[in-house]
């Protein structure tokens, strides 16, 4: 859906429910997951509903994922690092995971 | 405005002014709502939603009676709110739970249910206190630092602001007009009707219901009544929607039927509504997380604080005013709890023009005088 207006910069390997995918250094999560195609990144704590990162600057809360085992972080504030853990979260979170 | 347009106007359109209006538009009242705007200090909009019985009434046992008869009719209210607006308020009445964190809070806590349980004349229900293995059957994820709790099989909750929604839209399909930024300054009385004045007009009305929560204490002495009120802040901390873990709701924290996590029994004297005292929230927190574990991870969304509407001794006034008949006071904490009697049982009275004492007389202000009380 999405395409990179350059390829150039230095890239690393983070990995979505345990898929790896590339990403630039300084994407942010919900960048990198954009431009690796993934086109949800959660389903809707009540009704279920796909959703996918929106604004991209911290205010819509649409981009929530599990960073690292930490839950509903905004994927579009944080900077990929190598190696990260991100899973996508599907209706509501279960406490205690 | 046509002279008399209104058998009753209720001032304040919080939960207790719009479950007496729609109770007064069941009975045939042609009925006005006078209210503040949307930045209003509304507990209505800040509050943690328990329809809530164990512990209600120790220094004035009627009280317990009174919210038993609210917890007894909320399910019917419910029906009747849902029939009326196709909304589900998502009231509960899975019994509830006060949980304590030593074995002396659990003493403390079954000394106050055997005085309470103990005053002459207090309705009998069944409150139990359970210890740690018989909590932790009904309730699997408390941590090991629960030494037990008592438990009330009456005790529920709600949903509180679909309720104050809920209440709006049956009160417009019932033809109640809603005048929003039409806060009442003065009250008087001439050729047996009321005059509510506001700075957009003066509304005439056979009858007046004072629901105004805390202004109520500046409103009242206007009709010849009185409410003397102790305002105080309680805080809420929310966390994200999390799959359902908590069965039953406890008085400190209770899961919303939409998976968010409610936490906050606090009490201050700040009548501030717009300050938050994070300790306040912090020791919210880790009570919550001692009794259960797995809310460490939990990430919290919102905080925010609320005034209650609170009567010098926490117990409602229910009366009509002698020197000006037709004005009642209706005026509550726990407007939750008792929205439905308000709405089925407070509501008729206010239509036929008497209070019956023997159901609301022990909450008279008269009680405060003293003297009077002989
Ligand atoms: C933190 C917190 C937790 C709570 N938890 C619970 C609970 O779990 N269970 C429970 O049963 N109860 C609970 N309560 C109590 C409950 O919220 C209140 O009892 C109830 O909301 C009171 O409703 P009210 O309509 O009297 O007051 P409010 O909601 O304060 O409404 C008063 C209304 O009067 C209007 N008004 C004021 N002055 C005027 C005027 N001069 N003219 C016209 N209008 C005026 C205001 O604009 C407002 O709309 C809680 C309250 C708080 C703050
Ligand atoms: S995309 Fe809007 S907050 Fe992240």
């Amino acid at each position: 859906m999405f395409k990179r207006l350059g390829d150039t910069g230095a890239t690393l390997t983070l990995t979505v429910d345990g898929k790896p995918i590339r990403a630039r250094i300084g994407d942010t999560v919900a960048a990198a997951m954009l431009a690796a195609g993934i086109d949800h990144c959660r389903t809707t704590p009540v009704s279920g509903a796909p959703r996918a990162p929106y604004c991209l600057m911290g205010v819509c809360f649409e981009c929530l994922v599990t960073v690292d085992g930490v839950g509903s972080r905004q994927g579009c504030l944080v900077p990929v690092a190598e190696g990260m853990k991100v899973e996508t979260q599907l209706g509501k979170r279960e406490a205690g995971r | 405005m046509l002279k008399d347009a209104y058998d009753v106007a209720v001032v304040g359109g919080g939960l207790v002014g719009v479950a007496t209006a729609w109770g007064l538009a069941r009975e045939g009242c042609r009925v006005v709502v006078l209210d503040e705007g949307d930045r209003a200090v509304r507990a209505s909009r800040g509050n943690f939603a328990l329809v809530w019985v164990q512990s209600k009434g120790y220094g004035l046992a009627p009280y317990a009676g009174w919210t038993v008869r609210s917890s007894e009719a909320w399910a019917g209210f419910a029906e009747t709110l849902k029939q009326e607006t196709g909304l589900d308020v998502c009231f509960q009445r899975p019994g509830g739970f006060h949980l304590a964190l030593s074995e002396a809070e659990l003493q403390a806590r079954a000394d106050a249910l055997k005085r309470l349980h103990n005053q002459p004349g207090i309705v009998q229900y069944k409150a139990e206190i359970l210890d740690h293995a018989a909590v932790k059957r009904m309730l699997p994820d408390i941590g090991p630092e629960v030494a037990g709790g008592s438990y009330c099989p009456l005790d529920g909750h709600v949903n509180s602001l679909r309720l104050f929604r809920t209440l709006h839209t049956a009160l417009n399909a019932r033809g109640v007009t809603y005048l929003p930024d039409h806060r009442v300054e003065a009250i008087t009385r001439e050729g047996g009707e009321f005059q509510l004045v506001t700075a957009r007009g003066t509304i005439t009305a056979g009858k007046v219901a004072l629901a105004a929560g805390n202004a109520n204490m500046r409103l009242a002495p206007m009709v010849g009544l009185e409410a003397p009120m102790l305002p105080e802040r309680g805080q809420i901390v929310v966390t994200e929607r999390l799959r359902p873990f908590l069965h039953h709701p406890v008085v400190t924290l209770r899961q919303t039927d939409e998976g968010t996590v409610m936490i906050g029994d606090s009490r201050e004297e700040s009548t501030d509504p717009r300050g938050l005292t994070i300790g306040v929230s912090a020791t919210e927190a880790s009570r919550a997380v001692r009794m259960f574990p797995l809310l460490a991870s939990a990430n919290v969304v919102r905080t925010w604080s609320a005034i209650r509407v609170m009567t010098q001794d926490g117990f409602p006034i229910y009366d009509q005013s002698e020197s000006h008949p037709g004005a009642f006071t209706v005026c509550c904490h726990s407007g939750v709890t008792l929205a439905a009697n308000h709405a089925l049982t407070v509501a008729p009275m206010i239509a036929r023009g008497a209070l019956d004492a023997s159901l609301v007389g022990p909450f008279s202000a008269r009680r405060f005088h003293v003297q009077a009380a002989g």
